[in-house]
């Protein structure tokens, strides 16, 4: 553990050529990498700028909604009867998840690269809607992948990301999801690397997505670790976060990577169960390869082909997991855990009835391993949860499983 | 050394370009991939370039992704790739086989029993799709150790500052993408291969072969009046699609490849 919680900081990755550990990298096409490398260096430098950082704050406060509000749980935290729970409350931004956070940093930098014309894809649609939402803001074009699948159970945001002007494309190779969408986005950009620019939506991709889209996300932690100290004086004893590719994940946890006394657990989607083999939890029943351009955790089989996720969530619905993460499992500082769809349907109406909050299925996810861990904690515990997407998108889903006809 | 330097060169000495045709093992199935493979020196190929099916390959156009597909379907995985190199050698230890694919397979069977195994098998080369320069010493060093030339693909995008980047380790022959874009999806033309090959002889005397974007006996030709090699994939996984289940499937992608065969061959007497 000297290791883990040595001088050495945590917080540090990735090295140069963008690993963790012995994951991330850029595992892309010839055609691709010069724009990679590209996209590494606009980044870097509008990082190093302080009117970047002004103007991506300035647009934060005033367009998205930040700081987002800390909310101490208080009838949650009676029902379960152990910890004091907080929730991050990131699904008030504007388009109602963390996904706005990312988005806003990186078009603010495709316009500094002059780029024209910006893909991307989506699982939940909630990343396609916040990129929909700033392509409309700055008048930029924009075309979202999207897997079949996905465009049926997520009929509401399809039909937002047509009203903000985006072009919805569906995808119907593979599972006809979130993986098969990002296969097409990336074929997208390799036809039309000139004019136009990948805003990636999680902590995945080839390098410096995954550093990238930590760093614009990070706010989300930052944030929680100085409005919790306001709150209690100290640091969360837990801080909790589903996990698709992980980018509110990463957000939260970040900050506290320093901070050995707090508990960082990622929740992945167990779907039918980590035993029926239809999940779509990475580091629990994955193992290390390369898919969408990093080395990472993944779902395949024994001959490496990628195995499809399941996941109620369309937004966790993801046989990867963003390269951070990995190594973060592999070291041991994060934990993770999985919780599955019957789990997070109850935890998603177990939160609409005691706080009044209809939580998307993602966090619900988080908020299902909160529900059992809190018991288990003292009274003067603090658990700190990412509440990162609301709910509106996925009542019909819900309603469905519920057996309600809407 | 593998095949592919001695092939060139005997191919110099003719003054003439070679044909590469590509299919993916195993599409349609086992038996009828293993009669293409059987079939396709005869019909023409002076090197053959075997596809690795993957379930993600993020590189290629609907065609070849749905090759892939139907060889998924049929069961193939890289053991069976093998396989069929190591039958076709038994008849033919001349021509040069290339697989192409994606790293996650290779990264599964482990790199280096897969080298191992690959060169026992017969092949002489490998093009990685997601293996940029900057990744190949996860495989590059194993390779050579077996005799195996990596073969780097060249993209329109990458400028000259980082040619000779991407081709230090490279060997065998330089595979040139010849369209900004994913395989056959668009066509190259004449003009831009006369600037961008020049580009590369002048940090490289590898070989080069053109991809991509050639379909017809006519833009083979052109691709081999600058360059060394074209290869030929979308294509022929068309008519493999058009002929699934069809007696005259074999027969129909041999002619085909008797075309382009004709097209390469003819293609410096009329320069």
């Amino acid at each position: 553990m000297n290791q883990l919680f040595g001088s050495n900081s945590l917080r540090n990755g990735p090295d140069g050529r963008g690993r963790f550990g012995e994951f991330g990298g850029r595992f892309v096409a010839e055609t691709l990498m010069p724009l990679i490398l590209e996209v590494e260096q606009a980044y870097l430098a509008a990082r190093a700028d302080p009117s970047f950082r002004t103007e991506l704050d300035a647009y934060l406060k005033n367009y998205v909604g930040r700081p987002s509000a800390l909310w101490f749980a208080e009838r949650l935290t009676r029902h379960l009867g152990g910890a004091r729970i907080y929730f991050k409350r990131d699904e008030l931004n504007h388009t109602g998840s963390h996904k706005a956070n990312n988005c806003m940093g990186q078009i603010l930098l495709a316009k500094r690269m002059g780029k024209t014309r910006i893909i991307a894809e989506t699982g939940a649609g909630q990343h396609g809607v916040a990129t929909a939402t700033m392509c409309a803001l700055f008048g930029l074009p924009c075309t979202v992948y999207m897997g079949a699948t996905d465009v049926t159970r997520q009929a509401p945001n399809v039909f937002r990301m047509k009203l903000l002007g985006a072009e919805v494309k569906p995808v119907t190779s593979g599972a006809s999801t979130l993986k098969d969408a990002m296969n097409e986005a990336l074929r997208d950009w390799v036809a039309n690397v000139e004019d136009t620019y990948y805003l990636i939506g999680t902590v995945a991709g080839p390098h410096p997505y995954p550093m990238m889209v930590r760093d614009f996300q990070s706010v989300i932690g930052e944030e929680a670790k100085a409005q919790l100290h306001e709150a209690e004086g100290r640091l969360p004893d837990a801080a909790v976060a589903c996990i698709g590719g992980g980018s509110n994940a990463m957000g939260l946890f970040h900050p506290f990577l320093d901070d050995p006394p707090v508990r960082l657990i990622g929740v992945e989607a167990g779907g039918h169960g980590i035993e029926t083999g239809e999940h779509a939890a990475s580091l629990t029943g994955g193992r290390p390869g390369v898919l969408h351009g990093n080395r990472t955790y993944l779902l395949q089989d024994d001959d490496g082909q990628i195995i499809e996720a399941h996941s109620i969530s369309a937004g966790l619905d993801y046989p990867g997991i963003g390269p951070e993460h990995s190594w973060l499992h592999d070291i041991g500082r994060v934990e993770y855990v999985s919780a599955t769809d019957e789990e997070s349907l109850a935890a998603f109406q177990l939160c609409t009835r005691t706080e009044g909050i209809i939580p998307a299925l993602e966090p619900a996810h988080a908020l299902a391993h909160v529900t059992k861990l809190a018991p288990t904690m003292g009274k003067d515990q603090i658990i700190l949860m990412n509440l990162c997407g609301r709910g509106d998108k996925d009542i019909f889903t819900v309603a469905e499983h519920l057996g309600v006809k809407l | 050394m593998s095949r592919i330097t001695p092939r060139f060169a005997a191919l110099k000495r003719e003054d003439r370009g070679a044909l590469i045709p590509f299919i993916e093992a195993w599409d349609p199935d086992a038996a009828t991939s293993a009669a293409l493979l059987r079939g396709l020196p005869a019909a023409g190929a002076d090197l053959i370039e075997i596809g690795i099916p993957f379930t993600d390959p993020m590189a290629d156009g609907p065609i070849v992704q749905a090759a892939g597909k139907r060889a998924l379907r049929s069961g193939v995985n890289v053991r069976h790739v093998l396989a069929m190199v190591r039958e076709f050698r038994r008849e033919d230890d001349a021509t040069p086989i290339v697989l192409m694919g994606y790293l996650n397979p290779i990264l599964s069977y482990g790199v280096e029993g897969f080298c191992t195994d690959a060169a026992a098998a017969g092949v002489d080369g490998l093009i990685m799709v997601d293996l940029p320069t900057e990744e190949a010493d996860m495989l590059v060093p194993q390779a050579a150790a077996h005799g195996i030339d990596i073969i780097r693909l060249v993209a329109p995008t990458t400028h000259d500052d980082r040619l000779p980047l991407v081709l230090q380790a490279s060997s065998g022959f330089i595979y040139y993408v010849s369209i900004i874009g994913i395989t056959g999806t668009r066509s190259t033309t004449a003009e831009h291969l006369a600037e961008a090959i020049p580009r590369i002889r002048r940090v490289s005397d590898l070989p080069i072969a053109v991809g991509f974007g050639v379909r017809s006996p006519a833009q083979a030709a052109e691709a081999v009046r600058v360059a060394d090699a074209a290869v030929v994939g979308s294509a022929l996984c068309s008519t493999i699609a058009a002929n699934v289940g069809k007696p005259e499937l074999v027969r129909s992608v041999l002619d085909q490849v008797r075309e382009l065969a004709a097209g390469v061959r003819g293609a410096r007497a009329h320069a």
